[in-house]
């Protein structure tokens, strides 16, 4: 991959934050006057990854997993401990204006719309700030409205809309400048399933219209899945995996999952496969995607089957598996 | 390139002015603590003028009463605030989302001072009738020195903009900023005229004033509205004036990079 294709590159990246600690209690507070003890936590301990111009990665891991810390050090909040990051040539805690008017970090927590006014006022400021041409940012406005929807929302006090509302114009707020890297920090985190769809379907457009690159960490799986062809999972600070979503499915979930109603649940099936679940005339088996075609054979020739589906296990299932992985287990 | 700098700021001026009407009831509050101090100290100084056979140290009942007056006009021109704000904005993410915009943070708390100011001429400008009104101040001002005062206030309040915006800074090293801030305003109490005129204080305060900012900031364009100051020492002032801006500016710059750079080392 060619550094003029990637529009984010990461070396070694290390971020340590220095922790205070102390015990409970009386005794600890006034010992730590006299001698603070910290210890360093590696936030993220040397990640290398890119990303192409144009493409959507998933930026996967649990909570505390360094992925906000690596957004945070993309966007120029920041500085590495060590390494080198460049986001479209820049080196994001240089905070050149350049940079600065490409790129955007939503945050689904964090609010950048000032709350006692209508929206369409902090996207005036923002047109000033950033300085976007007014055709431009007319233009830009109009299609933000229509994809998002919001309409009359715009005129209305920040602080009087919903959640998935003020979300929507958080970021329609985000975009006006046209971006052409997109950090987004669980942009859909405490909406409905309705609100959390319709932010995919636009973050999908706005990437095919603008061809931004996008780097988005989410905890709902149906995000990643609907938006990002390759996952990059960080664990412990440490990238753990890279690639595909179809891949990281094989390699991290090498069975399948059978469904079998039948007549008689009583039976035994520990010669097919591990027996997940049993109950009202159903069982559920899990066997190793190599036998899953013997297996299934083997069930419908041996016993009296109603109904059998082979699925693959579901990609939050696969995750939690990930997640699960201990420090010292990791690939 | 000023084109797109004025755009900005009466961008953000406008919002900040539709932000701030969002707050009738404080603005009411606002103009108490606008009127209140000044209003006090004026009564107690023109009780011991009266009780100490008419004047004090040449200050009658109707020069407190300009001083005051003026003092007034003068602190709304040049208060800060912002130092009360950041600890906050830090720890609630307002901070982050500054630093990500192609904007240094400081204009738009430039604009929102400036912007608060000129809301508040709504209550200032009733506030000094009630003082000339209820106190009958005795001006005895040359044209020269009237004038003087206009530029002496607006490098008073931005000598004062840019010391207190410094002084916000240290938010950012520390959550305990409330005991800095008093520390600040006490000394401003005594040293720019603020308790007292500052002729009324002993030689040393006096010396001490001269050497400190506070001074600068509010004492001497007060002094210039007052025609208390010697067409002699006008020149002085402003050196002065310009000389602590010049320094302030310099520190500002220093302490804000010292402060980006903490911030980006721990996160906010």
């Amino acid at each position: 991959m060619s550094a003029s294709k990637s529009a984010v590159v990461i070396q070694n990246l290390r971020k340590t934050y220095q922790v205070h600690e102390r015990e409970a209690g009386l005794g600890a507070a006034l010992r730590s006057l006299v001698s603070r003890k910290s210890r360093d936590v590696k936030a993220v301990d040397s990640i290398s990854f890119s990303v192409d111009m144009g493409e959507m990665v998933g930026f996967l891991g649990p909570n505390g997993a360094g992925k906000t810390t690596t957004l945070k050090m993309l966007s120029g909040l920041l500085y590495p401990t060590s390494g080198e990051a460049r986001v479209l040539g820049y080196v994001p805690s240089r905070r050149e204006r350049a940079f600065l008017s490409q790129m955007t970090l939503v945050m689904g927590q964090r609010n950048q719309l000032v709350w006692d006014i209508p929206a369409i006022d902090s996207f005036e400021l923002n047109r000033e700030v950033y300085r976007v041409p007014v055709a431009q940012y007319k233009q830009t406005l109009d299609e933000l409205v229509e994809l998002l929807d919001l309409g009359k929302l715009l005129t209305k006090p920040v602080r009087n809309l919903s959640l998935g509302e003020r979300m929507k114009c958080e970021i329609a707020g985000a975009l006006l400048h046209r971006p052409r890297v997109l950090f987004l920090d669980e942009p859909t985190i405490g909406l409905d399933v309705t609100m959390q769809r319709r932010i995919r379907l636009f973050v999908a457009e706005y990437n095919r219209r603008y061809g931004a690159t996008v780097l988005l960490t989410s905890h709902y799986m149906a995000d990643v899945e609907a938006l990002c062809k390759r996952v990059v999972v960080i664990h412990h600070g440490s990238i753990l995996f890279d690639g595909d979503l179809t891949a990281l499915v094989e390699r991290f979930s090498p069975h399948k999952t059978i469904h079998v109603k039948l007549a008689d649940e009583n039976q035994d099936f520990g010669a097919y496969g591990e027996v997940i679940s049993r109950e009202e005339g159903q069982v559920v088996l899990r066997v190793p995607k190599a036998d899953t075609a013997r297996v299934t054979g083997q069930l419908l020739a041996n016993m009296e089957i109603h109904d059998l589906t082979v699925e693959d296990t579901p990609i939050d299932e696969v995750i939690e598996q990930v997640f699960a992985q201990p420090k010292e287990g990791r690939a | 390139m000023i084109g797109l700098w004025a755009r900005y700021y009466r961008a953000q001026i406008k919002l900040s002015l539709a932000v701030q009407f969002q707050y009738r009831v404080a603005m009411a509050i606002w103009m108490l603590d606008i009127v209140l101090s000044p209003m006090i100290y004026l009564v107690v100084w023109t009780t011991v003028a009266q009780s100490s056979g008419g004047t004090v140290n040449g200050f009658t009942p109707s020069d407190f009463a300009a001083y005051y007056t003026v003092l007034m006009i003068v602190q709304h021109i040049t208060q800060i605030w912002h130092m009360w704000e950041y600890e906050y904005l830090i720890r609630e993410g307002g901070m982050a989302q500054r630093l990500l915009r192609p904007l240094h943070p400081i204009n738009e708390d430039i604009s929102q001072n400036i912007s608060y100011k000129i809301l508040m001429l709504m209550v200032l400008i009733p506030a000094v009738l009630l003082f000339v009104l209820l106190f009958r101040p005795a001006f005895h001002t040359p044209l020269w020195s009237a004038l003087a005062f206009i530029p002496a206030v607006l490098m008073g309040a931005a000598l004062a903009f840019v010391i207190g915006w410094t002084l916000a800074m240290a938010a950012f090293w520390t959550t305990r900023i409330v005991a800095i801030n008093s520390l600040y305003f006490t000394a401003m109490l005594f040293f720019a005229g603020y308790l007292a005129p500052l002729d009324l204080l002993p030689r040393f305060m006096q010396m001490i004033a001269g050497v400190l900012p506070f001074r600068w900031m509010m004492s001497f364009p007060v002094e210039l509205a007052l025609g208390r100051v010697a067409p002699e020492a006008v020149l002085g002032g402003f050196a002065a004036q310009a000389l602590w801006i010049v320094f302030g500016v310099l520190v500002l710059r220093r302490v804000w990079k010292a402060a980006v750079r903490r911030f980006s080392s721990v996160g906010g």
